[in-house]
């Protein structure tokens, strides 16, 4: 019995407040005449018929796909280029000035860049999405490489275990705590890219069907544009924590203990 | 200054003194890559012209005055938007953080408004507000502010519940709490969220002059490409590097400037967070 009141309180607290607001949204803008904050009620409206049907797919997959694309290769560059640089101090010496350099320009400038090498294809959207990604992974990766546990690596070379077993049981789950750190910061950027390398050249995706909408003042299409991508952060984001949580369990669990004791 | 000691962790020890020599011979590496790649018709001069080129046209719009406003165009938006998002994340961090029933209440609020791409938004900006600066700002601050505010709550809530109840006890009222006793504990929070809320209000403000055509440097990256100058669009590219080096570093020093006196600092093991 205390068990579902507890239950519906927490619910309450979860949902009480976003149920507030969106309730405000909706009677402020009820019968609101404004040309550019159109009725809550007509944005959902066109919301469900834009994109929940199948005429979303054309824009929808295609961002997605080249964001997953551009995500991965991001992540998979930045942990295989960032376990030598973490793991030999010369090397890193020499190259972290100029990663230091290549990570602080700002991602959206190399849109331009891109478009000369590889025009306003896929590609250069994938590769711009690539080049943000990959500097938060990587310098991550070269932290967490860092920081390894000194006896363990003792350990490791007494027993003479193997560079392929070393990597994959010593250094991966070692440093895995740092390399989610940089994955999640990749994450929010990855979106960035997504819609705004859309929006500079494209002739599909969200991002391109935002600035058709805002160009021909459509503006319940755009506001239920606006909402898809809060969605789609909001869902990346919870989606990252469930495989986060899932791949370091073991950690969390350590610092538990740790923290108990 | 006390403890402001070099920021090198300790294994890079006294023999390893070249350390610096060592990052200045990979930037120099890197520049003659940028040269030899392009003249020896690996990637082709047209797309990516070779290093001394860039340089010299780098020189060139120094000396412009059109560098210098895009250039002022591009720190007022970033200044602006940072010391916004600064102040309300700080404000209304403390704030909620200070109160039990207010935390728990916006908790589920926070996490769901966090991770909305404020690039979203920069339809409604140009609709509202044009190519004006405004539109960079609501950009800038959107992104900027969540990273403040969550760091605030985080230092907010990391108060001592001793110093807490101690401060109850000896009846310090809210404005002498908030200054002596939630301050001095948030402070390394804050300072962390300056550091991320600097990085990414730079990003943002950029990526509102080539996505909106607000003035700035991103504005004539996006136009010397379309017009075809590209010596001076990697000339920009660099100086927007340069310009995100500098905000790291700034406030990365004022990190250690405003916490000299704190533990991570004086222990010179880094903030943990």
């Amino acid at each position: 019995m205390s068990g579902a009141v507890s239950i519906a309180r927490r619910g309450a607290i979860v949902l009480g407040l976003p149920a507030v607001l969106i309730a405000a949204w909706w009677i402020a803008s009820s019968g609101s005449e404004s040309f550019y904050f159109p009725p809550l009620a007509t944005i959902l409206q066109t919301f469900v018929s834009l994109w929940l049907s199948p005429q979303a797919i054309p824009n929808v997959l295609p961002s997605l796909s080249r964001f997953a694309v551009g995500y991965f290769a991001a992540a998979a560059l930045g942990i295989a280029i960032g376990i030598p640089v973490g793991s030999s101090r010369n090397l890193r010496a020499t190259v972290e000035p100029v990663l230091e350099f290549l990570r602080a320009i700002p991602p959206p400038v190399l849109i331009p860049v891109l478009i000369l090498f590889a025009g306003i294809g896929d590609e250069m959207k994938i590769l711009v999405i690539v080049f943000g990604c990959v500097w938060p992974v990587l310098l991550n990766t070269v932290a967490g490489v860092r920081a390894l546990d000194e006896v363990l690596e003792d350990v490791v070379r007494c027993y003479r275990i193997g560079p392929w077993a070393r990597l994959w049981h010593f250094v991966l789950p070692g440093a895995s705590p740092q390399i989610f750190t940089g994955l999640r910061q990749s994450l929010s950027l990855g979106v960035i890219l997504m819609v705004v390398s859309e929006m500079f050249a494209a002739s599909n995706g969200i991002g391109f069907a935002l600035v058709q909408y805002q160009r021909t003042f459509a503006i319940p299409e755009m506001w239920s544009g606006i909402i898809l991508l809060g969605l789609i952060g909001i869902a990346l984001s919870l989606i990252f924590r469930a495989v986060e949580a899932w791949l370091l369990a073991w950690y969390h669990g350590l610092r538990r203990t740790q923290r108990a004791g | 200054m006390t403890a402001d000691t070099t920021p090198a962790p300790a294994e890079a020890g006294a023999f390893n003194a070249p350390s610096w020599l060592r990052g200045l011979g990979g930037l120099i590496g890197f520049a003659l890559l940028l040269e030899i790649v392009p003249r020896i018709g690996l990637v082709s001069p047209h797309y990516l012209p070779p290093f001394s080129e860039i340089m010299a046209a780098l020189a060139r719009e120094l000396a412009t005055a059109n560098f210098w406003h895009a250039f002022g165009d591009t720190m007022r938006a970033w200044a602006l938007g940072l010391v916004i998002s600064l102040a309300a994340g700080t404000v209304i961090g403390i704030v909620i953080g200070s109160s039990n029933l207010l935390r728990t209440l916006t908790y589920s609020t926070i996490e769901f408004l966090r991770p909305i791409p404020s690039v979203a938004l920069i339809p409604l900006a140009v609709l509202l507000f044009g190519t004006r600066l405004e539109s960079t700002l609501i950009l800038v601050v959107y992104a900027a502010f969540w990273q403040v505010l969550i760091q605030v709550l985080y230092g907010v809530h990391d108060v001592d519940p001793v110093a807490r109840e101690t401060a109850r006890s000896y009846g310090l009222g809210t404005w002498a709490q908030v200054r002596y006793l939630i301050w001095p504990t948030m402070l390394p929070y804050l300072m962390t969220g300056v550091r991320l809320a600097a990085a990414v209000a730079l990003i943002l403000a950029i990526t509102s002059e080539i996505a909106i055509d607000t003035e700035g440097l991103g504005r004539e990256i996006s136009q010397t490409e379309a017009g075809g100058a590209v010596a001076i669009m990697y000339a920009y590219v660099i100086v927007t590097g340069i310009v995100g080096v500098i905000v790291n570093l700034g406030a990365r020093a004022l990190e250690r400037q405003v916490l000299f006196w704190h533990p991570s600092m004086r222990l010179d093991v880094g903030a943990s967070r």
